[in-house]
C-alpha cells in the first residue's frame, strides 16, 4: 500500500517537473506569438492616424499616396500634383488649422456644424486640394473623393530610410538606419572586443600560471556582472566628455562611445568562450608540436588557434550578438539620431535603444505600437540567427 | 641559432603583449569600480539608504528605489527559483539524450540569447496588457524571471552534471527510488551549486532595466508599495531617469553616483558571495 502510494507521488513528481522543463520553451513560443500578433499590423495598414481621411477633388486624378509623398507634400518639396502624375494643379493643403484662412467663425457656426458642407464648397471650388480631415467633419455627401494611401509594406519597412513614427499627419516607418546603427555600433564593439579578448583568452589559457588565472577568472566574471546601465552611466560621465574633447566634436555621444562601451560588455563572453575553446586543444597535439623544436608561442599560433578556430568564431558571434541587444548602455551614449552611420564619430540610433525610448510614449495598438513590435521582431530574428549559427557551430565541432 | 633567438624573442613580444591586454581588461574593471566607488561612497549615508527622494529627486535618498528592487528581486526569485531547479532536474536526471532533450537545451539557449528589451516587450504584451497587471510589481517579477530561467537552469544543471553516477547508482543499489535518490543524495550535493547559481541570477536580476521599464517601473512614486499590484521604482532604472531625464540632470549627479554605487556594490556582494560559496564548498568536498 505505501509503496503503491509513493509510486504515484514519484509519477506525479515527474509530471510537475516535466511541466516545469516546458517553461522554457513555451516562453520562446509566446514570446515569438506575442512579437508577430502585436507587430505583425503594422503591414497592410494605412500609414494615417485612425478616424483620419486625406481627401481630394473629384477632378483628381492621382490613385494613391505614399507616406513618403504625403511627408514630402506636408514639407513643400512636392508642391504640384503633376509631380505625382496627376494633372497641372499646384496642392493646396487643408487641415483644420487652416480654417480661420478660409472661413469666419460665423461662416462655421458655433459648434462648427456648418463645416461639413463648407468643406464641400472648398473641395468643389479647388481642384488642386489635399484635405486632411477627421472622420467626424467629412461632409455626408461629399463632393470630393477619399483618396487611398499606399499601404505598409515589409519592404518599405525594412528598406525605408527614415524613421519619423509620430510625425503628423505622414508618420515615417524605415528602419534602415536603425538596422545599420545597429550594426555600426556592434561592429565597433567587437573590433574592439575580439583583439583584446582574443588575447586575453589566449594568456588565461596558455601563458598564465594558476595563481594568474585565479584573479583573472573573478574579474571577467564582475565585468559581466556589473549592470548595463551603469556602463551607461560610466560612459555617459567618463567617457563621452572624453570623446567630445578629443575628437573636438559638438557632442559627444557617438557610435564611438558605443562600441567601447559594448566592446567592454562583450569581453567577457569573447574572453570566457574563447578560453573553453583553446582549453579543449588536445595535449598531445600541442607536445608534439614542443617535441618538433617549436617555440610555445609557434604551437599556439600553429596549432591551438587553428584547432580551436570554430569555437573562436562561436565567441566573436556571441560577442556580436551581445551588442546587438544591449539597450540601456546604448541608449545612455550613442546620441540616438535616426540617421544612416558614416562614421564612428556621429550619433546613431540601435534598434532596442528606439524600442525602449519610444514604447513608453506609443499609444497602445498604434501604428508607432505596431512599429516598434516589428523592430521587437526583426531584434528576435537577428538573436535568432545568431543563436542558430553557434549552435551549428557547435554541432559541428563535437561531431 | 639565429633563427632560434629570433623565435624567443618574437614569443617574448608576443606574451608581453598578452599580459599587458590582461592587464587593461583588469583596468578597466578598476577604473569603472574605482571611479563610481569614489564618487558614490561620499554620498552614501543614512539618509541616503533610509529616506524618500527629494526636491525633483535632487536631495533625499533612494529608499523606494531600494526597496522595489528588493521586491522585484524577491518576486522574480519566488518563480524562476522553483521552476528553473525542477526544469534542470528533469532535464539532467529523468530524460535520455534523445531530440525531446535536444530541443529544450535548444530552446533554453535561445531564451538565454533573446535581447533584454525584447523580454520587455513581451512582458508588457502579456503581463502587463493582455493578463491585465497592468504595470506592477507581479508582472515585472514574471518578466525578469523568465530572463533569470535559463541562468538557473544552466548552473543548476552544471551542477547536476558534476555528481558521479556511481553516487546514484549506489543508492539505487540500497532500494531507493528515484526521487528518493534526487533528494537525499543529489540535491544535497548539488546545493551549493545551485546556490551560487542563485545568487549570480539575483545579481543580474537587480541590475537589469529594460525589461522593467514597461512592466513595473516608476519615474517617481515617494512611497512603498503595499501590494504585488503597485508600481514600484527600481535602482537600476532610477540611475537611468537621474542622468537622462531627471528634472535637473546637473543636480542629481551626486544622487546618481551614489545609486551606481549602491547598485555596483550590490553585484559585488553577490559575487564575492557566490565566490566564496563555491570555493568553500568546492575544498571541502574534495575533502571527503
Amino acid at each position: 500500500m505505501k509503496r503503491k502510494r509513493l509510486k504515484i507521488f514519484e509519477k506525479v513528481f515527474e509530471g510537475v517537473l516535466f511541466s516545469s522543463s516546458t517553461v522554457t520553451s513555451l516562453t520562446v513560443l509566446f514570446i515569438i506569438i506575442f512579437l508577430f500578433s502585436e507587430g505583425i499590423g503594422l503591414f497592410n495598414s494605412t500609414p494615417v492616424e485612425k478616424k483620419y481621411k486625406f481627401i481630394v477633388s473629384n477632378d483628381n486624378t492621382v490613385k494613391e499616396l505614399s507616406s513618403k509623398q504625403l511627408k514630402d507634400i506636408f514639407n513643400y518639396d512636392i508642391t504640384n500634383w503633376q509631380q505625382l502624375g496627376g494633372k497641372n494643379d499646384s496642392i493646396i493643403l487643408f487641415t483644420i488649422n487652416d480654417l480661420s484662412t478660409y472661413f469666419t467663425d460665423e461662416e462655421l457656426g458655433a459648434n462648427f456644424e456648418n463645416l461639413p458642407s463648407k468643406i464641400n464648397e472648398l473641395i468643389k471650388q479647388q481642384p488642386g486640394i489635399l484635405a486632411y480631415l477627421s472622420d467626424k467633419y467629412i461632409p455626408a455627401k461629399l463632393e470630393g473623393h477619399v483618396i487611398p494611401l499606399t499601404k505598409i509594406s515589409v519592404t518599405d519597412f525594412v528598406s525605408g530610410t527614415e524613421w519619423y513614427p509620430t510625425s503628423e499627419p505622414a508618420p515615417q516607418f524605415g528602419v534602415l538606419p536603425l538596422i545599420l546603427g545597429t550594426l555600426w555600433v556592434s561592429f565597433g564593439a567587437i573590433l574592439i572586443a575580439l583583439p583584446l579578448g582574443l588575447a586575453t583568452a589566449i594568456f588565461m589559457a596558455e601563458v598564465a600560471g594558476q595563481r594568474l588565472r585565479n584573479i583573472l577568472k573573478p574579474v571577467i566574471e564582475l565585468l559581466a556582472g556589473i549592470p548595463s546601465v551603469v556602463y551607461g552611466f560610466f560612459g555617459l560621465v567618463v567617457l563621452v566628455p572624453l570623446i567630445q574633447q578629443l575628437f573636438d566634436l559638438p557632442v559627444g555621444e557617438t557610435a564611438l562611445a558605443g562600441s567601447i562601451i559594448l566592446g567592454i560588455m562583450a569581453l567577457p563572453t569573447i574572453i570566457t568562450v574563447s578560453e573553453d575553446a583553446l582549453r579543449t586543444t588536445p595535449i598531445s597535439l600541442k607536445e608534439a608540436s614542443l617535441a618538433l623544436g617549436a617555440t610555445r608561442w609557434q604551437t599556439i599560433t600553429k596549432v591551438t588557434i587553428p584547432y580551436a578556430r570554430s569555437g573562436i568564431t562561436a565567441a566573436s558571434i556571441l560577442g556580436i550578438g551581445r551588442a546587438v541587444g544591449e539597450t540601456m548602455a546604448v541608449l545612455m551614449v550613442t546620441g540616438n539620431a535616426g540617421v544612416i552611420p558614416h562614421t564612428f564619430l556621429e550619433p546613431v540610433r540601435t534598434i532596442p535603444a528606439t524600442i525602449a525610448a519610444e514604447l513608453g510614449e506609443a499609444s497602445y495598438g498604434g501604428l508607432h505600437f505596431k512599429a516598434l513590435f516589428a523592430l521587437g521582431i526583426i531584434l528576435f530574428l537577428i538573436t535568432l540567427i545568431i543563436n542558430t549559427s553557434v549552435e551549428l557551430i557547435k554541432t559541428r565541432r563535437s561531431s | 641559432m639565429m633563427s632560434f633567438i629570433n623565435k624567443r624573442i618574437k614569443q617574448k613580444v608576443a606574451f608581453s603583449f598578452f599580459s599587458l591586454v590582461s592587464v587593461l581588461v583588469v583596468g578597466i574593471l578598476f577604473i569603472i569600480l574605482g571611479f563610481i566607488s569614489i564618487r558614490g561612497a561620499s554620498v552614501i549615508n543614512w539618509e541616503f539608504l533610509t529616506a524618500m527622494p527629494d526636491e525633483g529627486m535632487t536631495k533625499g535618498g533612494i529608499l523606494p528605489a531600494i526597496v522595489g528592487t528588493l521586491c522585484l528581486v524577491a518576486g522574480s526569485m519566488i518563480f524562476a527559483f522553483p521552476v528553473g531547479v525542477l526544469s534542470a532536474i528533469y532535464l539532467n536526471e529523468y530524460l535520455k539524450e534523445n531530440w525531446v532533450k535536444k530541443f529544450m537545451r535548444s530552446m533554453t539557449n535561445n531564451l538565454a540569447g533573446i535581447p533584454s528589451i525584447v523580454f520587455g516587450l513581451f512582458g508588457m504584451a502579456l503581463f502587463v496588457n493582455k493578463l491585465k497587471f497592468g504595470d506592477s510589481i507581479l508582472a515585472g517579477s514574471l518578466t525578469l524571471g523568465l530572463l533569470a530561467l535559463p541562468v538557473i537552469i544552466r548552473t543548476t544543471e552544471e551542477a547536476l552534471k558534476s555528481i558521479p553516477d556511481h553516487l546514484r547508482i549506489g543508492s539505487y543499489a540500497l532500494g531507493a527510488t528515484k526521487l528518493q535518490t534526487i533528494r537525499r543524495v543529489v540535491l544535497p550535493i548539488a546545493a551549493p551549486n545551485i546556490t551560487t547559481g542563485l545568487i549570480l541570477s539575483i545579481s543580474r536580476v537587480s541590475g537589469e532595466t529594460a525589461p522593467i521599464l514597461f512592466t513595473v517601473a516608476a519615474y517617481f512614486i515617494p512611497k512603498l508599495p503595499h501590494s504585488i499590484f503597485d508600481q514600484v521604482m527600481a535602482l537600476p532604472y532610477h540611475l537611468y531617469v537621474l542622468t537622462t531625464s531627471g528634472t535637473n540632470i546637473e543636480a542629481s549627479k551626486p544622487m546618481a553616483y551614489g545609486t551606481a554605487f549602491v547598485l555596483i556594490l550590490f553585484v559585488l556582494i553577490a559575487n564575492l558571495m557566490a565566490n566564496a560559496f563555491r570555493r568553500h564548498f568546492s575544498k571541502k568536498n574534495k575533502m571527503n
